[in-house]
């Protein structure tokens, strides 16, 4: 649905003939009906690969295809068939939340424009309020009323530009769940979003972006790639080489006492549990709990943006 | 064109509710026009007073009057003082509505969606240039039709009404005031998109009145008497400014330009 090669982009800087990359040599691919998660700081050129990526702003170098048209020579196919959520929501304030709807339905084509408007203000719970200037909806609402907006007019891929930023809980929570609805209709959906917790949840595979692409996988290749998976045992207590009994077993990687918990690292779990619990049980130990030890998508994150 | 029509119900559907475009669109125009009538009905009413300044007018405009009376001819110098009034006003009316247009989407940051649409560039141009000319022409015109309309009822002469409806005052008020609309509108278009406030962007605009309040000093002083020759020159320059603003306005609303260079 994506195809994204060697997409580059060169603003010219402040200083005479100076130049600032934007973004550098970005690779990667996004099938149909994925959820593509796209992480970065602030500044790391996102929003300018989202706007590469919707025809807004022409790459510098590289090829991308979206939704089988060319950035670049089919533009117009593209933005017909694409739907973005920009980072601000960009309403019209004084306009009613149908009239701004029914603009863009009328602007994308749309062949029945009060129809489409009036089953998205339906589905997004907007109906109610469909007659108030969009300057008086709250940010969660106006937030909504974008999305419907960018959906008007049925794309198969959609573009998601930070679409939690500054929501309330329950705001965010809201839209969350309309993003799960949509990947269940199987629409491909691009979101970019510092919520870490969120791409955990919403997306199939994750890139880590800073200008230049670090790495892209699911969730829990990433974990699996930077920590390895581990265990950990909850036992009553620990004594003095247990863990060392138990790192000597072919199959374990590491293993580390933490009070009264002891941490294996090991490459599959399923298949080695049941030989660890016989070895702790056999050294004397009563295991109470066993769990897998998870890290956070933040530490994930955090450890490639910080080792570059 | 649907989307060039869409653009254009979406403009008027929001600047119309700005109470100083509707005040420049609606009130300006009606001001403009009653104080002429109003003018020359006190002319009028009191013509003992015109007798003794007849020698002050401008030999070029005596010249013009010939052998028609003192009265009449004052009628003309004073109708042709008001002339420039009705190319005025295609110019402030789409200056206001296009400041407010273009800051307003950078205020509100709604040129990215907008952008992200199917529209071409020309479209979105065309639009929201159409949305800002249509007003002004039309307030325009039927101001000067208010204006005609008057004329008998201030007791105008019929030589002062022959010249309301003379190819020069037809031509400037159907033929000039369009074109300097467009000049208008494009030239307020290029400054909204560098300024962050509607009124700076007024103000920078309205530089564009110096050379018609060159034109009402011209013929104040008699320098200039207005003739068809001079309006369909002045028309010609106003086609090729026109052109050369249209072509600047599409580029500065290119969209990576829009994006990445409008603050």
């Amino acid at each position: 649905m994506l195809e994204v090669e060697g997409l580059t982009k060169i603003f010219p800087g402040t200083a005479r003939g100076s130049t600032i990359t934007a973004v550098d040599n970005l690779s990667f691919s996004v099938e149909e009906g994925e959820v593509f998660g796209f992480l970065g700081p602030n500044g790391a050129g996102k929003t300018t690969t989202v706007r590469m990526l919707c025809a807004l702003i022409a790459p510098t170098r590289g090829r991308a295809t979206v939704n089988g048209f060319t950035v670049g020579r089919d533009d117009g196919g593209i933005r017909r068939s694409v739907g973005i959520l920009t980072e601000t929501p960009g309403m019209y304030d004084r306009l009613s939340a149908e009239k701004n709807l029914l603009i863009f339905a009328r602007l994308y084509g749309v062949a029945d424009p009060a129809g489409a408007v009036g089953r998205y203000l339906r589905m997004l719970g907007l109906w109610e309020r469909r007659l108030d200037p969009a300057g008086s909806f709250s940010k969660g609402m106006r937030q909504k009323l974008a999305i419907a907006r960018a959906l008007l007019h049925e794309p198969r891929v959609l573009f998601l530009d930070e679409p939690t930023a500054g929501l309330d809980p329950e705001a965010a929570r809201l839209v969350r769940d309309f993003i799960a609805e949509l990947r269940a209709e199987g629409r491909t959906i691009f979101l970019t979003t510092h919520n870490l917790d969120e791409a955990d949840r919403l997306c199939d595979r994750l890139a880590i972006f800073k200008t230049r692409l670090m790495t892209v996988d699911t969730p829990a290749a990433l974990r699996q790639r930077l920590y390895g998976r581990q265990v950990v045992f909850h036992l009553s207590r620990i004594e003095p080489g247990w863990a060392e009994a138990v790192a000597a077993l072919p199959f374990v990687k590491e293993a580390r006492a933490v009070d009264a918990r002891l941490l294996v690292r090991l490459d599959d779990p399923e298949a080695d549990n049941p030989a660890l619990v016989r070895r702790l049980v056999e050294l004397g130990a009563e295991v109470r709990f066993v769990g897998e030890l998870r890290h956070s998508l933040e530490d994930i994150y955090l450890q490639f943006i910080q080792n570059g | 064109m649907q989307r060039i029509q869409t653009i254009i119900d979406k403009e008027w559907a929001e600047v119309f509710q700005n109470r100083i475009v509707i005040f420049t669109v609606s009130a300006l125009p009606l001001l403009l026009t009653l104080l002429p009538l109003g003018i020359l009905f006190a002319t009028n009413q009191n013509p003992g007073s015109v007798s003794g300044d007849i020698a002050d007018l401008p030999p070029a405009m005596v010249r013009q009057c010939g052998p028609i009376a003192v009265m009449d001819c004052f009628q003309i110098y004073l109708l042709n003082q008001f002339l420039p009034l009705f190319m005025m006003m295609p110019l402030f009316i789409p200056i206001a509505i296009a400041a407010y247009s273009v800051v307003g989407e950078k205020t509100t940051r709604s040129l990215e969606p907008l952008l992200a649409t199917p529209i071409t560039t020309i479209e979105l141009l065309i639009g929201k240039g159409l949305a800002a000319v249509i007003p002004a022409v039309l307030a325009t015109w039927a101001s000067f039709l208010l204006f005609l309309a008057g004329l008998p009822l201030v007791r105008a002469s019929s030589v002062a009404l022959l010249t309301a409806f003379s190819p020069v005052w037809l031509a400037a008020t159907f033929l000039i005031g369009p074109l300097i609309s467009v000049l208008s509108v494009n030239f307020a278009l290029i400054v909204s998109s560098r300024v962050s406030d509607p009124r700076v962007a007024e103000q920078i605009s309205g530089a564009l009145i110096v050379p018609l309040l060159a034109l009402v000093f011209g013929q104040i002083a008699g320098v200039i008497v207005l003739n068809l020759q001079l309006l369909l020159a002045a028309a010609l320059v106003l086609v090729v400014l026109d052109v050369a603003l249209i072509y600047a306005g599409a580029r500065l609303f290119q969209r990576e330009t829009i994006l990445t260079k409008w603050k």
